[in-house]
């Protein structure tokens, strides 16, 4: 079986993101996957028994006292190595910040070609085929690198798929300097972890408020409808330019795309620019006082109201069910 | 202080945006072409650097067909001395790959200090070219910044990830990408349009900047979606969570 790369992004301390769990699973559906991290001391047996769980059979675990105050170059130069050692005929990384950085950067350095945001990838007579949702899902376009090693970043939450359990072998390698200068990292913030609820990509539920709640102390009552849902918490752009929510919720064009099984939409006009953040939802549900709001255009229900008073009826119902 | 700022021009996102079936490229006669909201960020942060310092000499960077220079005249109207507008038809099918390795071409001759550009575009939405330019110049990159501080030798930011922030530095050369928290572009004033048609722009062929033409990646097909269907509109006549509840129980979503 041919050899797949897939670049693990390890937090600053020491976590397993999200993202891994859908690039292995891939990367095992075209191949062995190999997969490469980058810490500041050598692997913890937590770490890599979660890495296991998830399918990864070898780990290319490259560590050195930089690993985390270097930003990207040691994420590029640990693929590097790895795609030296393992002749791989792809490599996987998520399209995260630092995940398309990394892989950009590897595709010039080895002149390998590029697949971006992409929501799913075959293999057929061993070759590699990706899909990719254009313009906020109007179009399904297939591609793929005939003549050279294909780096593929993969959109997050496109799949909810999970390979199976293996005991993965580790290899340990020593990170050596960077060549070149280099960006550093001077200090870390990271953002509070909300357990409770899901995260927006990927999420199968999605409940999203824009301009119509009014306020930040208003918009509490999308997070309120999303906790009975048991769904994430997203916005409209407008919402998050008036300050109601932080700008990693903000679904559209120039924000998070998501494709949840339920989309309901609260006080969100329904501007081209956001359904194009979240029109591939399965069932879309909206609820907007202006009876003429493009949202509706798209909306499997539909209902003319005050947000108001629907939503908290309905979560009152949605309760009472429980 | 030398900067120079990628610009792109894309398809207006506030109408339907196409790609040609038979060539899976962008078709660019379907919409109005403006250019890239993002990159218009990049370019006022550039701006704001020369409002402070007379000295700094601001350029645009742009690849495109004819029709780019509208968007580079744009750009020279808003402040930017001057312009290079990569243009050569056989370049019209261009790749990732391939746009990064014109764009690094044409900034080898620039001699910028800093390199700013959007994090990514509105059509193509990849966010990597900027990565692989900074590759090819062998420079640092500070991506998605949330804000932005240009000094002498250095460059610093706060940098948005999936993880929360970082405080990051690199020495001058750099490269830096602006997300939406920058502030959004000026727009051009009467004396900036008048000044802008005496503004220089050099025009660089691929042959030019020596590079090939041939992309790697290859769309097989494309298929387009249906568009979607308004379904059930209600009004409220206060019985509207019910009826929603109703169907959410009906869609099995609950």
């Amino acid at each position: 079986m041919q050899n797949v790369v897939v670049l693990i992004e390890l937090t600053h301390t020491g976590h397993v993101p999200a993202s891994a769990r859908g690039l292995l699973a891939v990367a095992t559906r075209l191949g062995t996957p190999v997969a490469v991290t980058v810490s500041e001391i050598p692997l913890e047996a937590s770490t890599v028994a979660a890495l296991g769980e998830l399918g990864a059979v070898t780990i290319h675990a490259a560590h050195g006292p930089s690993a985390h105050s270097i930003l990207v170059a040691h994420l590029v130069d640990a693929l590097d190595a790895a795609v030296t050692a393992h002749a791989p005929a792809a490599v996987l990384a998520a399209s995260s910040v630092d995940g398309r950085e990394a892989a950009g950067r590897l595709a010039v350095r080895t002149g390998a070609g590029v697949l971006v945001d992409v929501v799913d990838a075959h293999s057929i007579d061993g070759k590699i085929t990706t899909t990719h949702s254009v313009f906020g899902g109007n179009y399904t376009v297939h591609a793929a690198v005939p003549g050279a090693l294909p780096i593929i970043t993969l959109r997050s939450g496109a799949i909810d798929e999970q390979a199976p359990a293996v005991t993965p072998e580790v290899l340990n390698i020593e990170l050596a300097a960077p060549p070149g200068t280099v960006a550093t990292i001077d200090s870390y913030s990271d953002a509070p972890e909300n357990q409770a609820r899901p995260e927006l990509r990927g999420a199968a539920t999605v409940v999203s408020g824009g301009r119509g709640l009014g306020s930040a102390e208003n918009f509490v009552l999308v997070e309120q409808l999303a906790d009975a849902l048991g769904a994430a918490v997203g916005a409209s752009r407008a919402a998050v330019d008036a300050g109601f929510i932080s700008q990693t919720a903000q679904v559209g064009q120039t924000g998070v795309s998501v494709s949840p099984q339920l989309y309901v939409a609260l006080g969100i006009s329904g501007a081209i620019q956001h359904r194009a953040g979240m029109q591939t939802a399965k069932t879309i549900v909206a609820i907007n006082q202006d009876e003429d709001a493009p949202i509706f255009e798209i909306a499997d229900l539909g209902i003319v109201g005050d947000v108001f008073t629907v939503v908290p009826q309905a979560i009152e119902l949605l309760n009472a069910r429980r | 202080m030398k900067i120079v700022v990628l610009i792109k021009q894309v398809p207006d996102t506030a109408e339907e945006r196409r790609l040609d079936p038979g060539t899976g490229r962008v078709d660019r006669q379907a919409n109005d072409p403006v250019i890239d909201e993002i990159t218009e960020r990049a370019l006022e942060l550039a701006l704001s650097v020369k409002d402070k310092d007379k000295s700094t000499e601001v350029a645009v960077l742009a690849m495109g067909p004819e029709e780019t220079s509208k968007a580079i005249r744009k750009a020279l109207s808003m402040g930017a001395d001057s312009g290079i507008h990569i243009l050569d038809p056989a370049l019209a099918g261009a790749d990732i790959t391939l746009t990064a390795a014109a764009l690094a071409a044409a900034l080898k001759g620039a001699q910028a200090d800093l390199i700013i550009a959007g994090n990514e575009s509105t059509d193509g939405r990849a966010g990597i070219v900027p990565a692989m330019v900074a590759e090819h110049l062998g420079l640092p990159l500070l991506g998605a910044l949330a804000s932005a501080a240009i000094g002498a030798g250095t460059v610093s930011g706060e940098r948005l990830n999936d993880a929360g922030t970082q405080r990051v530095s690199a020495p001058l050369p750099a490269m830096l990408t602006v997300t939406e928290s920058f502030e959004e572009a000026r727009f051009p004033n009467f004396k900036g349009i008048m000044g802008a048609k005496r503004k220089p722009v050099t025009t660089l062929s691929a042959s030019g900047l020596g590079i090939a033409t041939e992309p790697l990646s290859t769309v097989i097909d494309l298929e387009q979606r249906p568009p979607r269907t308004a379904g059930r509109k209600i009004i409220d006549e206060g019985d509207a969570a019910a009826q929603l509840v109703d169907f959410l129980v009906t869609q099995r979503l609950i």
